[in-house]
């Protein structure tokens, strides 16, 4: 099974793989939410959306809808 | 010899310190616009930079990238690519944070493909030590082809290097730092060769935008063989921004060294609290309730100040300038007009103070973050929050913080909604129905039910703003895709001279956006309640005078007596008396119809109107004495009370519904670009108001 962004749990790391770009803004993609960089998930906002994420160096909030857009390889546990 | 003028831009990503730059650079010399035919504001000021130098600056808006997304944003673009614009910049200044230096690079990079020639300031330098980082110059200038600047916009370091390197920009390199265009060789071959005077990447840019600009070119292209699906160029576009991050990673791994241990910081710390998701929320409740409570607290001494200034004024120009038309226009007119605007003043001003320091501090975005899953329930967004906060001073500073929503739909609600917000000018209404019909006592031993109802009047407000928001969720059919995304910016200490000049151009954006209506609109009352057709009104003194006929009376009173009759007659009291069957019903009598209708100046004319019509006398507004006057007042056919717990109850829902403000009426046509809206909310509002107090009063009398 695929992993999304979604799926991350607070704390974990991981690789974008891919995504679905006509779901993505291009304003992420601008921040540096792009294969094959590095992305944390530093926070769950309340009822799970949205979340926190550390990417390339971005400190940004996106709702789960655009996470789970997002395709990615687990790093961390 | 002529004094030489550079024409600068500034440019850079939102939260990099730009406006701070900008401060630094122009002190106060600056002014704020708007952009002709849309409402992104323009802030222009001028630097002196040497003996026969000066520059005029633009701080242009916040942008990621020149790709545009907002109409904020499509400015620069515009700007940047047309050379015929006259404030088409001779040097761009492009502003980046030092600890977010790889992702403002993306920025230079495109600026940089646009051969306009640009300085690279390194803001926040300050912080460079204590975060570990480290930055080889020499080697950044050469790689990315331009001059830096380390500046301190907070420390004020830096600045005079940076005017320098303006002074001197004839000398600095034009050439792009990467070649964008190997992204796809063969499509900007072709594009070349069709378009050979013009410059490659502008081309590509213009075909990627989806806003208008360059109209012409844009067309010249579309009928050209080189459209592309709207996939295409965004993978075409991915392609660039990856590319542009390669070479800006190759550059910064050997122009940059940062030391991670020491990167560590306060950020996961306090975010941690701040965005728990129990003390997260106490933490933004209580922070609400303070501001609130110290708004109150605060503003009431320079209200009253101001409130008994004008009615000094007024008193005083009355007395000393020769008696006449003019003079009532002045007196009647024009300065209660201007009073009734500056009375705000003080606590729009103190609620911009609150919001610019959690705005500037970046606190503001974790309430955004913490807020958005429940907004987005209701149709709005996270950052609809502040435009609802705001709302509770001024609906209009209120809908022009919208601007940052970037999902229309949620925003076009966000406006929608804002005016049910308890504003600052339904205070003095509801405070004197209040006192007239809520009774003044405890209940569980220390809540005062005159207060509770207050805050419940509050709760309402921003209650049926939620819920209209939801309905309006369910009804609008709008196909906008919804994405939300807000960068977490650091903390920092807030800097005094950003807040204060925030604060100065929300209160601005008070005092000139509704300041003119409310004026004109006073203006507009005070000529229907002086004039009126008829003989009733032309002989009003004569029928006073008539009806006393030899009984002894105060001079006082007697002119009170001849200025109610006269408002009675006069084209208000006309419109006042003929709305009477439709309001009847809600429990008012045409004398509140009177102060309903002036009320659309702005809704605190209520109660000035209403002294008026009981013949107070003008001149004293004394609160004490209208109440007394309202309180006496009967209705002559059935002989009891106007103002009973029914008809109040019924007055307060109905002012706390309706739409009954042109200035905010105004703010929202230009907004939305549409008379739609507004009109929407003037029948929607008013018509849900008139239902409820209709209900309000039927089941209550």
């Amino acid at each position: 099974m695929k992993n999304t962004l979604a799926g991350l749990k607070k704390g974990q790391k991981a690789i974008i793989v891919d995504f679905n770009i006509d779901l993505i803004p291009l304003k992420l993609l601008e921040m540096g939410c792009l294969p094959g960089n590095l992305v944390e998930v530093l926070q769950i906002a309340p009822f799970g959306d949205p979340i926190y994420i550390n990417v390339n160096d971005s400190h940004v909030a996106i709702r789960l809808e655009t996470a789970f857009e997002i395709d990615v390889e687990i790093l961390t546990p | 010899m002529a004094v030489q003028t550079i024409k600068i831009s500034l440019i850079g990503n939102p939260n990099t310190g730009k406006t701070s730059v900008f401060n630094q650079l122009t002190g106060l010399n600056q002014q704020v616009g708007n952009y002709p035919g849309i409402t992104v504001e323009r802030k222009q000021g001028t630097v002196r930079l040497g003996e026969n130098t000066k520059g005029t600056v633009i701080d242009l808006p916040g942008t990621y990238s020149l790709n545009a997304s907002s109409m904020d944003e499509s400015v620069v673009i515009e700007l940047l690519l047309n050379r015929n614009d006259k404030d088409f910049p001779d040097v761009a200044v492009v502003v980046t944070d030092v600890e977010n230096l790889k992702r403002n690079l993306l920025l230079f990079t495109q600026i940089k493909d646009l051969e306009i020639p640009a300085i690279l300031v390194i803001n926040m330098a300050d912080r460079m030590q204590r975060k570990g980082i480290s930055l080889n110059i020499p080697y950044l200038e050469e790689q990315l082809k331009t001059k830096i600047a380390l500046v301190s916009s907070r420390k004020g370091t830096g600045i005079n290097e940076l005017k320098e390197l303006i002074v001197n920009y004839k000398y600095l390199p034009t050439e792009p730092c990467l070649n964008a265009s190997s992204i796809d060789p063969d499509y900007f071959d072709k594009l070349r060769q069709a378009f050979p005077n013009q410059l490659l990447y502008k081309l590509w840019l213009v075909i990627t935008q989806d806003v208008n600009f360059g109209q012409l070119e844009r067309n010249e292209i579309e009928k050209s063989s080189f459209t592309k699906s709207k996939t295409e160029l965004k993978r075409l576009q991915q392609k660039e921004t990856i590319k542009r991050y390669q070479f800006i990673n190759n550059v910064l791994k050997q122009g940059q060294t940062v030391d991670t241990a020491m990167a560590k910081d306060l950020r996961a710390r306090l975010d941690r609290v701040l965005t728990h998701k129990v003390f997260g929320y106490v933490i933004f409740f209580s922070i609400l309730l303070l501001i609130f409570q110290s708004i109150f607290a605060w503003s009431s001494v320079p209200m009253d100040l101001i409130d008994e200034g004008f009615s000094w004024l007024s008193s005083y120009t009355s007395k000393n300038m020769p008696p006449g038309k003019l003079t009532e226009l002045v007196t009647e007119g024009i300065i209660p007009g201007i009073g009734g605007v500056v009375i705000f003043i003080p606590q729009i001003a103190f609620l911009f103070l609150f919001i610019s320091i959690l705005e500037e501090s970046g606190y503001m975005s974790r309430v955004v973050f913490l807020m958005d899953r429940i907004m987005k329930r209701f149709g709005l967004s996270g950052k609809s929050v502040v435009p609802l906060i705001s709302g509770t001073a001024c609906a209009i500073p209120a809908i022009m913080a919208t601007r940052n929503i970037e999902n229309w739909r949620e925003r076009l609600i966000t406006i929608l909604v804002t005016p049910f917000t308890t504003c600052s000018a339904r205070l003095p209404v509801y405070a004197i129905l209040i006192a007239l019909v809520i009774p003044n006592r405890m209940v569980l031993g220390f809540f005062n039910v005159q207060g509770l109802t207050l805050m419940l009047l509050y709760m309402l407000g921003f209650a049926s703003a939620i819920i209209s928001a939801m309905i309006l969720n369910k009804v609008l059919k709008t196909r906008y895709k919804s994405f939300f995304v807000a960068e977490m910016p650091n903390y920092k200490l807030p800097l005094a001279k950003n807040v204060a000049i925030t604060v100065i151009e929300k209160t601005k954006a008070f005092v000139y956006g509704a300041g003119k209506i409310i004026l004109a609109i006073s203006i507009v009352i005070w000529f229907l309640g002086s004039h009126g057709p008829g003989e009733e009104f032309k002989n009003a003194e004569q029928i006073i005078t008539n009806e006393i006929g030899n009984t002894q009376i105060d001079p006082d009173k007697l002119n009170d007596k001849i200025a109610a009759y006269q408002l009675e007659h006069s084209y208000i009291g006309i419109m006042g008396k003929s709305i009477e069957p439709a309001i009847k019903p809600l429990g008012y009598d045409w004398k509140i119809g009177i102060a309903i209708v002036s009320s659309f100046a702005a809704r605190e004319v209520f109660v000035g109107t209403l002294a008026t019509i009981y013949n107070i006398g003008s001149g004293s507004e004394d609160e004490a004495t209208i109440k007394e006057r309202m309180k006496a007042e009967t209705d002559p056919e059935t002989g009891k009370k106007i103002f009973n717990f029914a008809s109040g109850l019924s007055l307060l829902l109905f002012y706390a519904f309706a739409m009954q403000c042109m200035s905010t009426l105004a703010v929202t046509k230009k907004e939305t670009n549409s008379w739609k809206w507004p009109l929407m909310q003037l029948f929607g509002m008013s018509a849900f108001a008139y239902l409820v107090s209709l209900i309000t009063y039927q089941l209550l009398k």
